[in-house]
């Protein structure tokens, strides 16, 4: 079991993405997806600072993944993923079928992302046969779904997000924009003031997703630590962090430590913790509604 | 260009062919496709009396295969590809890549058309999708603007089918997760968004509180029209603003009725009726005015914006649409 730090979803200045990364390559964490994976109007980092931040990380000897759109519309966002994809040094993790089109074509292995649709053994072996090397499990499923699926060893990885935000939808519409009354098309890139996305609750006061620009997330945080033991049982190859703060870089990498002893020990406890100040959730893992929070024992 | 229409039920089959529908589409009585609501759809042998039916209309009827199959169920989906390919159907509306190799390899010739809920967006997915699978169609997600539908259709291995009148879904289809986030269902899992047995209605004063799964979506005046209740389009607060608002979408409808002649010199091949889950009379009157329009662009383009019928169209339309407001969505940029 490897823990991976996911692409960062929020549109941050690009000083503190440096720094970000900076702290991520001094880490233990072995695995790191960057790049914009939201909307392609974010311009505060240039595909020329993201190769060079992926070298920084490689150098640091991390296994580095490039993370591309999950929703591509136009010809410009098309012809940026070709050059992604064509790099000719890191592999892409697809979030749209165009970037397993492109990898398949230049014949170069892939991470399948969360947001393209997988829901069953049979099409995840389609996928392995165009080049797919490990699947991130959509968000919504379960780990009864799960075991099912690889319940005969696959001849390709598997990672589950197990900490973070919740993607849960995209939209052609910026609703961060829409909050403040902009358009897209003039958009200010209003999102760099909202760090973490911009908090929806409902009437009740209770915290229900998080608006990020043209993506839409849960208000609530997924954590899923305490089925780290469970993962390793069934076979999961990688617990994806995804990053809203320079507090997930710790959380990170206090899970790369804790499964360091568990790996010697058998015995997994997750170690000091850091407090996010959210609400929590972990229902899809057990089967129930995305926002519930399914007590264990 | 085809007008297809939505058939939740035989009556709203006959409903569409005698308005004018080119061709219909359906899905059995299980969660094989999305709108998996109680009292809809058809049974195999339903599916038979109706594929009888149009095809004698000679009109084109197309299965609804939408979900992804879940595992060790594989089968009844496998079964549904099977039955349409016996019955002689005209096409099968499929998302799932497994699905698509089957029916693929085992009828090819029976044309595949690309669900909206396989998000193809763009040049890469549909010529992935092409030369993997050889589907004739794909229904475009309601995200691109009238422009890139325009780009998309120049360089597009396959034919393009849009939704041009319906409910608005506003995220990319096929990978939202909104619905099973609040109520652990979803359509690419339980077959149907905001499933009904999760909303309730309760009254609290001079307000009506609309919640799924218990969560607070809308508190709206007891007079208020209301749309059927779904996530993103619910009134929420944020950390900066106290004052209710919705934030994402408000209760309206996709009416594409303005675009038609942009839609017909862009290529488009078919365009789609959203509302399986509605009634026959919704069905006969959209069908009918959507004939309408069509046959009065064909006869003359240029008199098509400044027909007579077009106040009479637009009220009729108004009339079934949720909030009885509607909006071009995405096809017009600034609602992006």
């Amino acid at each position: 079991m490897h823990i991976s730090l996911g692409p960062l979803l929020y549109c941050w200045q690009k000083q503190q993405v440096t720094d970000f990364y900076q702290q991520v390559a001094a880490s233990q964490i072995p695995l790191v997806y960057l790049g914009e994976a939201v909307c392609s109007r974010r311009r505060e980092l240039k595909w020329g600072d993201y190769l060079e931040l992926a070298q920084m990380l490689k150098q640091a000897g991390k296994e580095v993944v490039i993370s591309t759109l999950a929703l591509i519309e136009a010809p410009s966002e098309y012809t940026e993923l070709k050059r992604q994809v064509d790099n000719g040094e890191f592999i892409v993790e697809a979030n749209d079928m165009a970037a397993v089109y492109l990898a398949n074509e230049h014949k170069l292995p892939f991470v399948c992302g969360a947001s393209i649709n997988n829901y069953n053994r049979a099409s995840l072996d389609i996928l392995q046969r165009f080049g797919m090397q490990r699947f991130v499990m959509p968000v919504e499923l379960s780990k009864a779904w799960l075991s099912q699926v690889i319940h005969q060893k696959p001849p390709f990885e598997v990672e589950v997000l197990g900490h973070g935000y919740l993607p849960l939808a995209h939209s052609a519409r910026c609703f961060t924009a829409r909050h403040k009354q902009l358009t897209k098309d003039h958009c200010e890139t209003v999102c760099r003031e909202y760090s973490k996305g911009l908090l929806a609750q409902t009437q009740e006061q209770q915290p229900l997703l998080r608006l990020n620009g043209i993506q839409t997330q849960s208000a609530s945080c997924l954590d899923l630590r305490s089925e780290i033991a469970t993962m390793v049982k069934m076979g999961v190859d990688v617990f994806r962090v995804s990053p809203s703060s320079f507090d997930c870089i710790t959380i990170a990498n206090n899970l790369v430590d804790a499964i360091n002893t568990f790996e010697n020990a058998r015995d997994f406890s997750i170690g000091s913790d850091v407090n996010l100040e959210t609400t929590q959730c972990n229902g899809y893992w057990f089967g129930e509604a995305g926002l519930a929070v399914h007590a264990t024992p | 260009m085809e007008l297809l229409c939505p058939a939740g039920n035989l009556a709203s089959l006959k409903s569409a062919l005698h308005a004018g529908a080119d061709a219909v589409y359906l899905g059995l009585k299980d969660d094989t496709n999305a709108r998996s609501f109680a009292g809809l759809n058809f049974t195999p042998a339903k599916l038979q009396e109706a594929t009888e039916l149009t095809q004698k209309h000679g009109k084109k009827i197309f299965l609804t295969l939408n979900t992804f199959p879940k595992p060790g169920e594989e089968h009844r989906w496998y079964q549904a590809i099977d039955l349409a390919a016996k019955l002689g159907m005209d096409a099968l509306i499929v998302a799932d890549l497994s699905l698509l190799d089957y029916a693929h390899r085992h009828y090819p010739k029976l044309p595949l058309h690309l669900s909206v809920q396989a998000s193809a967006t763009n040049l890469g997915a549909l010529s992935f999708y092409k030369e993997a699978f050889n589907i004739a169609r794909v229904v475009l997600p309601r995200v691109l603007s009238m422009k890139q539908v325009r780009d998309l259709a120049k360089v597009s291995p396959v034919d393009l089918e849009v939704f041009a009148f319906g409910s608005l879904c506003i995220m990319a289809e096929g990978r939202c997760q909104l619905s099973s986030y609040v109520t652990g269902q979803s359509p690419n899992t339980g077959g149907s968004c905001s499933p009904a047995k999760h909303v309730r209605w309760q009254e609290e004063g001079q307000n009506r509180l609309t919640l799924l799964n218990d969560v607070l979506i809308d508190k709206s005046a007891l007079d208020e029209q209301m749309g059927y209740p779904v996530v993103c389009k619910g009134r929420y607060i944020t950390e900066d603003q106290d004052s209710p608002q919705y934030l994402l979408e408000s209760p309206t409808s996709l009416n594409t009725l303005s675009l038609l002649p942009e839609l017909a010199k862009a290529g488009i091949v078919s365009l789609k009726i959203e509302g399986r889950q509605r009634s026959p009379a919704y069905v006969e009157q959209v069908t009918r005015v959507w004939r309408q329009a069509i046959d009065t662009y064909r006869d003359n383009p240029e008199l098509y914006s400044t027909s007579q019928n077009q106040p009479h169209w637009e009220q009729t339309l108004a009339k079934v649409s949720e909030g009885q407001i509607t909006t071009l969505g995405a096809y017009e940029r600034d609602w992006q």
